[in-house]
Order: C-alpha cells, then structure tokens, then sequence
C-alpha cells in the first residue's frame, strides 16, 4: 500500500470511528486533496466532514484550534508545508499554550498535516521541512514517519491525541509502497522510536524522508564491507525518544545523524546535543556526524535541488567514514 | 452629563436591570482595585484595564445566555470576564499570580479564561481570539446546539489579517458568530482614525455580505444591551454572523505603563461626563425601576465583593514550583 492511501485509510477509519472527527482544507473535497491524500472521503463522509476551505491559512487553523476547544477533533491538510507559515500565530501562540496559560483548563486535539520535503521540482516555496520551527515550542507534538505502515499508525494516533500534532508527510513519497496492517486498531505510540534495522558496528538516527536512504545506504555497506549499521528511526521529533538514541549509541559507539532539513538548526543537531550530554558520549569513539540540507534555499534545477539533499552515496561515505575513523 | 438614548422605558426585570449595573459596578471597582495594587507593587504583571468600557461590555454580555454561549476575549478582558460572572475571588488572585487563580497562576490578566462559564479565554495576540472564535461558532453550528459565539476584540485588531480571513470565513458557512468591535479608539497610542480609511469599521461588513451594526453611543448601557438582544436573535435564527462596533473609552491608559501623553485631559474629561455607570444609575432612577436604596445596596455589595477577592487573593499560595511543569498536554 502507498502512503497516499495509508493516509486516507488512517484518517476514514478514524472518522468511522469518531464522529467529531473531520478533515479540513484547501481543495479536500471533490479535488481529493492537492496531494490526492483524501480521494474518496468526499463520498463517503459528506462535505460537512471533508470540509473545502478558502484559501485563508489564519482562518484555517484558527477555526480549527476553536473547533478542537469546543469539542470536535480537525485534522488539517496544510498541504505544502511551506503555507504554515501563514498559521504560525494560531499554532505557536494559540494552540500550543492555550491549556498551559488556562491552568490545564481545555485542550486542542487537532492534527495538523503537512506535505514536507522537496524532490517534486516546486523550488523554495515549496519544499521545506519545517520540523524544528514546532518542535521548539513547549506544548507542540511533532511526527515525522518514514514508512506507509508507520504512517497509518502514527496518524491514527495523532488523531486519538487530546493535543495539536504537527505531522509531516512527504510529498516525494506519497507513492512509496509497504506493508500496512489493515486492522482498523493498529494504532502506534507517540513518542517511541524504531530500530529499523539492527547493527552493532554504527548507529544511524533519522526520520521521515531520510529514512529510505538510510536503509539502503545501511544495506549497501553491508553487503559491500559487511558493515553492520543500526539504524534507529525516531518517528516521533517531539516528544523525543531519547533512551532509544541513547542505548544504541552506546551499543555502536559511532553515530551519524542524517535530516533533509537544513544544517543549521535543524533538528538533528538537537539529537546530536541529546547524545553529547547524555552517558552515551562515553561510549562514543568517534566524533559525531551530522549530514543534512545544505543550507540554501532550495533550487529548482533538478540536478541542484538533487545535490542540495543527502543521497544514499553520501550517506554511505559518512558512515564508512565514521567505520574507518577517517 | 449625557443622557441615555433609549426610547423606551424598559421591561427587563428589575432583577435583571441590577445585575447588569452591578456587573458594572464590579468592574469599576475591580479594575480600580487593581489599579491601585499595581501602584503597590502587589500586582506583578502587566494589566490592561476596561474602566470607561463597562456598559459596552456588559451590555453584549447580558442579551445572551450566560453559561451556555461563548464568547472570545482579548487582552482588554477584564470586563468581558466579570460580566459572564466569573469567580471574582479567583480572578484576583490569578492577577496577583496565585495558586488559587482562574489559571492557577500561569496566565495572569491576559489570560483569563472560564470555559465552564463560557469564556473560551482572553487573549495576548492582537486579533488572537478570531481563529478560535470561528472554530468555536463551527462546532456550534455542526452540534446543533443553539449557541451564538461573541468575539470581542478592538479597534486595534481590525487591520490584522486574520479579521478579514475569519470574516470571511464565517459568513461564507453562516456560522452563529458576532464580530464585535469596542473602538475605544486608540491602539495604544494611534488614533484609529489614523489606520483606517473609512470613518467606521463597521462599514466593512459590506465587503462579506453581512449586516454592520453601529452602536454609536457605547457609555449607554441600554443601547448596548438592545441593539445586542436584536443581533442575538438574528444570528441564534441562524442568519450568520454580524459585525459589530461600539464607541467608547478607556479612562486609564492602554496598559499599567503607559503615561497617556498621546490624549489631552480635557478629553478625558470630557468621556468622563458621558460615564456609563452614572448615566445608567440615572436612567434607574429617574425612571423609577429601582430605588436609591437598591442601588446603594449593590454599591456596597460590589465594594465588599472585591475587597472580599484582594483578601482572598492576598492569603492564597503561591504555585509551586513543579506547577510550572504541569498542564502543558492534556492526557
């Protein structure tokens, strides 16, 4: 199954199940979404519940946070992740610390669900992935999943959150095929990483977009060097699973991070800080590695834009780096 | 002193009559006291006051149902909140940061929220409330509850972009919500005659095919509370929403630290005679629906009622420190 329809699976069985759920906006409804994420739902849920928007990012996620407070449980499609710029005072001001500032009176379970990421030839505007902008706010949780089953879970948990959820879908991968249990009950936990792939010679933390790389690169020095690299999908940004990082740092003692997002201030260099300060940094012979979005803007020439994001060939020279101590 | 401009001798209750004098009552006394205990150095934070405003706000407030509809409120919120009734006591000692507070200390003045009593909550972002206000006439409106949603908000909001994003929206799905502007006419120090090139923004509502409703003389309680009841009654019927603007004034400044250098006191003084609190008063009584004696018992029952919250606020607890981790995701 495609993560497109691991998506439309997660959120039709969510409103199956509740219905105060409801998706809203820009061209949901009879469009089936700017990314085809709700094709379909039209039919069977009715345009009260796949709610067509104007194209009014503000009004969009205000009425969302309102709509959350009140007693129904929104997931917005953001579409390009670029746009929610246009929703950050709702997001950042409003919906991450309305409970906090109440005294733990009301929450917003809403979802807020954006297509990050380049490698579909949009440029700048619209290949960003925006994750450290949300995870540096208190009050936020931030789902970055690199699988079609991972996917399905993790929205559906989304979904049953009592809190806002940013969760990053990405468009170059919206065709992606795997495995998705069909159970209308699989539902995974927040905040819980992954071993992807077990190894003892190097860890690999990444997410999201990344993750498909990275298990290819893991692959490709196995079988080329009989490298054996552990690569630990995060899954959840916010709240972190640290203790996931942290052992298998210890286990491997060698450690490269790897994001789409650009180098500076991404979110990567959080985990790094994570794994510098915790007891894994004992353990570490080898200096920690990040490879990540060059930082620029991203270009639209094919071969530019290509370049600008780490590929599996350079994945693999970091971690032979770090096997060789070079 | 002016005079208030209803026709009509009333035929609300007299109960109903004194309750909408003493709320405003409360909140003259209320703000004054907190005025005072910011002088003090009592209260730690910052504050904006509705002294000046209070018929503008309870007159909204009172053509609705209490505890069943909604309002939105901005960070001029004191009145919206005393008029819905809040606790008075809790709303002190949340100004003074107490564990006892309407938000247990972490949200202070501009906070303030009563979800039970129908406040979704002030708000510290200029035009902050609008998203949520919308989102809240959309849950309404899908429930089929028959509830209205208020958004207050100020002059100052009417050229953020969400005002006209959310404007839109909701007429666009009939939502059961009511704009409400109180132009008090200054954001902070600019005039807003300076920021808009109309004379009212109630003229806006045009533009989203939505009635505008001009309350031109918002120091009149009366007038409030009648032009309201009819607003009500349209959007509860389920028309959509309406804009709404009312002019009035706030005596004090835009917060505990502005000096007013940007208005003369001869204009003070001047709103000062149109005083909503004393031009209400006078209607009462010059229309015989109370006597001097019940408005001189709410007077007093006012006073002790915010001396009763300062005691209250004073010998309360502060929170914890571990409280400062709590209450950041619901479970």
């Amino acid at each position: 199954m495609s993560v497109r329809d691991a998506i439309i699976m997660a959120m039709s069985e969510e409103m199956r199940r509740d219905e105060n759920v409801f998706l809203m906006g820009e061209d949901v409804g009879i469009f089936g979404g700017d990314f085809g994420t709700s094709v379909g739902m039209l039919e069977e849920f009715g345009k009260e519940r796949i709610r067509d928007t104007p194209i009014s990012e503000n009004a969009i996620s205000g009425a969302a946070i309102g709509a959350a407070m009140t007693g129904l449980r929104p997931i917005v499609d953001v579409t390009f992740m670029d746009f929610i710029v246009y929703m950050m005072d709702n997001i950042v001001n409003q919906a991450a610390k309305t409970r906090y500032m109440f005294g733990g009176k009301g929450q917003i379970p809403v979802v807020f669900r954006a297509a990050a990421g380049g490698g579909v030839g949009s440029a700048a505007q619209h290949s960003q992935s925006l994750e450290a902008w949300f995870t540096h706010i208190p009050g936020l949780k931030v789902i970055a999943p690199g699988t079609p089953a991972d996917v399905k879970g993790l929205l559906k948990a989304a979904i049953r959150d009592n809190n806002p959820v940013i969760f990053l879908e990405y468009k170059a991968q919206y065709n992606m095929k795997g495995e998705v249990p069909l159970d209308p009950d699989f539902v995974l936990p927040i905040g819980k990483a992954d071993i992807k792939r077990e190894g003892k010679d190097v860890t690999v933390v990444t997410y999201g977009r990344m993750l498909e790389r990275v298990m290819k690169a893991a692959e490709e020095v196995h079988e080329a060097e009989g490298v054996e690299v552990e690569v630990v999908d995060l899954r959840t940004l916010s709240p972190l699973d640290k203790d996931t990082v942290i052992q298998s740092v210890k286990k491997t003692g060698k450690v490269l991070l790897v994001n789409d997002a650009h180098k500076t201030s991404g979110f990567i260099g959080e985990v790094a800080a994570t794994i510098a300060e915790s007891e894994a940094f004992d353990y570490l012979d080898g200096r920690i590695l990040r490879l990540a979005g060059e930082d620029v803007p991203i270009p639209y020439n094919q071969t530019l834009e290509t370049a600008m994001i780490p590929s599996v060939e350079r994945i693999r020279k970091y971690i032979l780096r770090l096997v060789n101590n070079r | 002193m002016a005079k208030t401009s209803s026709k009509k001798v009333t035929d609300i209750s007299k109960e109903k009559l004194l309750e909408m004098h003493r709320s405003m009552l409360d909140i003259r006394n209320f703000d004054n006291k907190v005025n005072r205990l910011v002088k003090r150095g009592v209260v730690p934070g910052m504050t904006h006051f509705s002294i000046g405003e209070e018929a503008a706000n309870v007159g909204a407030v009172a053509a609705l149902e209490i505890g069943s509809d909604l309002i939105t409120s901005n960070h001029r919120g004191h009145g919206q909140s005393i008029a819905l009734g809040i606790n008075l006591n809790e709303m002190m000692a949340e100004i003074m940061g107490k564990a006892t507070g309407t938000c247990k200390g972490k949200g202070g003045s501009m906070h303030i929220a009563d979800l039970d009593g129908g406040n979704l909550g002030a708000n510290g972002i200029v035009g902050g409330g609008m998203g949520m206000a919308i989102g809240a006439a959309l849950t309404q409106k899908i429930k089929k509850t028959g509830k209205i949603v208020v958004c207050f908000f100020g002059d100052g909001a009417v050229n953020e972009g969400t005002f006209h994003e959310t404007l839109n929206m909701a007429s666009i799905w009939k939502l059961p919500v009511i704009f409400y502007s109180i132009n008090n006419m200054y954001g902070i120090s600019t005039p807003i005659s300076s920021v808009i090139n109309i004379d009212y923004n109630y003229r806006r509502a045009a533009s989203y095919g939505i009635p505008g409703h001009f309350i031109e003389d918002g120091n009149d309680l009366m007038a409030v509370y009648n032009k309201f009841e009819e607003i009500v009654k349209y959007v509860r019927e389920g028309n959509g929403p309406v804009l709404v603007e009312s002019i009035t004034y706030r005596y004090l400044g835009h917060s505990t630290s502005d000096p007013g250098k940007y208005r003369t006191k001869e204009e003070v003084d001047e709103w000062k005679k149109k005083d909503p609190i004393l031009r209400f008063e006078q209607y009462l009584l010059d229309n015989k629906l109370v006597t001097k004696k019940d408005i001189e018992a709410i007077e007093k029952a006012s006073e002790d009622a915010v001396e009763e919250s300062v005691k209250f606020a004073l010998s309360s607890p502060e929170p914890t420190l571990e409280s400062a981790f709590e209450d950041i995701f619901a479970p």
